[in-house]
């Protein structure tokens, strides 16, 4: 296999897993928002204890995701941050505000006002990054981002890319309140997210609708991609499968593996979105092989990120073990 | 006017993050440190101040965590003209830099959140590997500063790099100095702040013996750097006088090339007449430490095109810091280690203590001011005689406002910091504010 199909996967991999565990934070951040009802301090201690471990940890994706980039396809890189420079700015702040917030808010819990003050800045941030993010990768697919003379908002702000963010938004919204309800053991406070879980999964179902139907006229490249090539149909076909087992999972109230089937169909939908989308990395410009490394430069990095993995998911399996034992309520 | 709002927002982004990754490289032996000697002592006061640490560093490394997304971003957002030539010949340190940085907050999440679920063994472990971790990503990531000093690991044509070497590009001259300095001044400039903190809090307080503690685990680690710096900074200067002689020459404002150049101390540049005012000169010292020879020829600034000087007031000013905050901080490590030596004890007299406490920010002004001699000095150029800044820079234009929004978000973040990390030393403070306990959510 090429390496620069390598170093594509390896790309789309660290991208799928930050939006299975990155996305299922901003997830958690959207819960906090909207906690509601006689369990509301109950939901947000159950998010704050199911993030507080891991979620420097699930941010790390989205780095090592950039730095391939930049590292194996330079040219795309430099190109996606100038056409995408205002919505990768938003998002940037989006993730300072979130991180901060969160930590701010976790060691300076004395007075509930401040508190809350920190809780509100968390989950806007959790709900304005999602959908940014969203935005940039419907942008990406959109084709419209190289040449012609550049504005700052002409190229993202669009139907297509909007529709895409509000999808991802739902979608990892969608993908926490499932998580959650496999976190705690509290019957009525799995119902909560349960509920929230059902709701989220129909707003998805919408929103992937929209975003079917914009792709038309807003994303040709993927909606040829979708319509025509083989691979990029049967996972879809896929998604749509594990999205209907997902949901009868979760109506027949079995957590674990709702999550599972949950997870899947969230990595199936990015790894469904870079099949469409391939070759290009930034449509009609770049693709895979022209913005590639070379071949040496892209040999060396292949066997750092081998190096890093033999490193980090031994690492990463003893942080999940370490908290995967019974959730403890206080 | 863009050109200038980037490396605004550039320079801002790595002061405010420096300060932020010096932290998570040193607090985590200072954690770790404490660990070791509640161990060693059976003594819950070790065991508290390393839960301190581990606070202070979860603070810190979430802020210096956001903040290098930022500048990984950044990178593109402002550099897309250099990203897009020579991203694939720097990506190794990046990519090396990232893995490091994944295991730093692995460990840290199981550190911080393991204490009462695994064992004494597993989490002193834990506290060793983000240590590392720490350590391993600003060495990786100065390694890629190195790189832009003194770029090797390619053939340059007109369309861009060829026959890249990503491991010869990694490891270019002078990489040993600039690594170990950094790695120093992170391990100075934390071990400083933390026993001015603690200096103060005995000033006020005289007496606490928590403190006291934390003053012993510090004081070994501020001393010991700030004592080994000097010679460290002197091998790099040896090496920067013979890779980049135009840094040198803005460094000490020597405008014209000597035999047996004078060492200038402090001082204000005349750039109309090109002279040095006002300044200290010791005669043929700076032959001496640059080159190991009092006759040595060091050049001046006149043997380079105007339009390649760096700015050269900002360079000689910036270095005049840093030697001169670095000088001060092994000076007081010598009077304390030779008061430790008296006494058998460490130093607690109340002179001590202020002299602690002034010099306290020292190492974090010395870094700060290092790394604006490293940068500055390198200018026009980011990749020193290979790629002018001015040509690296986005066409994207309004900098102007990323440029605000993020100084007036880093200082409100800087703000909240200081403020939580008051908190923090308050609540060992008895009479403080309140009794002091970090309610976890669980």
């Amino acid at each position: 296999m090429p390496t620069e199909l390598l170093l594509g996967g390896v790309l789309v991999a660290a991208l799928v897993l930050y939006a299975l565990f990155g996305g299922a934070d901003f997830g958690g951040g959207v819960w906090d928002l909207l906690a509601s009802g006689p369990r509301q301090a109950k939901q947000r201690e159950l998010i704050a204890r199911a993030l507080g471990p891991v979620w420097e940890v699930n941010h790390v994706w989205l780095i090592l995701a950039v730095v391939i980039l930049f590292s194996a396809f330079p040219r795309a890189f430099a190109a996606l941050s100038v056409a995408l420079h205002v919505p990768l700015t938003l998002l940037l702040l989006g993730i300072v505000f979130r991180g901060t917030a969160f930590t701010f808010r976790t060691y300076d819990a004395r007075a509930d006002r401040v508190q809350r003050r920190w809780g509100l800045v968390f989950s806007g941030a959790s709900v304005l990054s999602p959908a940014v993010l969203g935005l940039c990768v419907g942008a990406m697919a959109g084709g419209e981002l190289g040449g012609g003379e550049r504005g700052l908002f002409s190229g993202w702000l669009s139907p297509f890319a909007l529709a895409v963010g509000v999808f991802a938004l739902c979608l990892f919204a969608f993908l926490a309140a499932v998580y959650l309800t496999a976190e705690t053991s509290e019957p009525a406070l799995q119902e909560d997210f349960r509920r929230r879980a059902l709701g989220a999964g129909v707003a998805v179902f919408v929103a992937a609708l929209g975003v079917l139907v914009l792709a038309r006229g807003g994303a040709p490249r993927v909606w040829e991609g979708l319509t025509t090539s083989s691979y990029a149909l049967v996972l879809h076909a896929a998604t749509a499968v594990v999205a209907v087992l997902a949901f009868g999972l979760l109506l027949t109230r079995r957590f674990a593996w709702a999550r599972v089937a949950a997870a899947a169909q969230v990595g199936l939908i990015v790894a469904g979105w870079a099949a469409s989308q391939y070759p290009y990395l930034v449509v009609p410009d770049l693709t895979l092989q022209s913005a590639a490394a070379s071949p040496v430069a892209q040999r060396v990095l292949l066997m750092a990120l081998a190096v890093g993995a033999a490193l980090i998911f031994p690492s990463l399996l003893l942080l999940f073990r370490v908290f995967r034992a019974p959730p403890r309520t206080s | 006017m863009d050109l200038l709002y980037a490396r605004a927002q550039m320079g801002l982004s790595l002061a405010f993050h420096i300060l932020f990754a010096a932290a998570g490289i040193a607090l985590p032996l200072l954690m770790v440190l404490s660990d070791l000697k509640a161990w060693r002592t059976r003594d819950a006061d070790y065991t508290a101040l390393s839960v301190k640490l581990a606070k202070g560093t979860a603070i810190l490394f979430a802020v210096g965590a956001v903040s290098g997304t930022v500048l990984s971003f950044e990178l593109g957002l402002l550099w897309p003209g250099f990203m897009g030539t020579w991203g694939e010949v720097i990506g190794l340190p990046f990519a090396l830099e990232g893995t490091a940085f994944f295991t730093e907050a692995v460990f840290l999440g199981i550190y911080l959140y393991g204490r009462d679920r695994i064992s004494p063994g597993l989490h002193l472990f834990s506290g060793v590997m983000v240590a590392l971790s720490g350590a391993a990503s600003a060495f990786f990531v100065t390694l890629v500063n190195t790189f832009m000093n003194d770029p090797v690991g390619f053939t340059l044509t007109a369309t861009g790099p060829v026959d890249v070497d990503p491991v010869a590009a990694m490891f270019s001259p002078g990489w040993v100095h600039q690594t170990t300095h950094t790695l120093v001044a992170c391990y100075q400039a934390s071990a400083f702040a933390m026993v001015g903190i603690h200096a103060l809090v005995l000033l006020r307080h005289p007496g606490l013996t928590f403190h006291r503690k934390a003053l012993s685990v510090a004081l070994p680690l501020a001393c010991l750097s700030a004592l080994v710096q000097p010679l460290v900074g002197h091998q790099s200067a040896e090496h920067v006088a013979r890779a980049q002689p135009v840094k040198l020459a803005a460094a000490e404002a020597l405008f014209e090339t000597q035999r047996g150049a004078p060492l200038s101390v402090g001082g204000l540049p005349d750039m109309e007449t090109g002279t040095l005012r006002y300044a200290l000169e010791l005669p043929r010292g700076l032959s001496l430490l640059a080159f190991s020879d009092p006759n040595a020829e060091v050049k001046g600034l006149e043997e380079f095109p105007r339009d390649e000087w760096p700015p050269v007031t900002k360079v000689h000013l910036a270095f005049q810091v840093m030697v001169g905050a670095g000088g001060a901080m092994a000076l007081l490590a010598l009077v304390t280690l030779a008061l430790r030596w008296r006494q058998g004890a460490w130093p607690e007299g109340r002179r001590m203590l202020g002299a602690w406490l002034v010099c306290g920010p020292l190492g974090a002004v010395a870094m700060e001011a290092g790394w604006l001699v490293t940068e500055w000095g390198r200018q026009p150029w980011i990749l020193r005689g290979v790629m002018r800044t001015a040509d690296a820079v986005t066409p994207v234009g309004a900098l102007a406002v990323p440029f605000w929004t993020f100084t007036l978000v880093y200082l409100f973040l800087g703000v909240m910091v200081v403020f939580l990390l008051v908190r923090q030393v308050a609540g060992t403070v008895p009479h403080g504010r309140e009794p002091h306990e970090v309610a976890h959510a669980h």
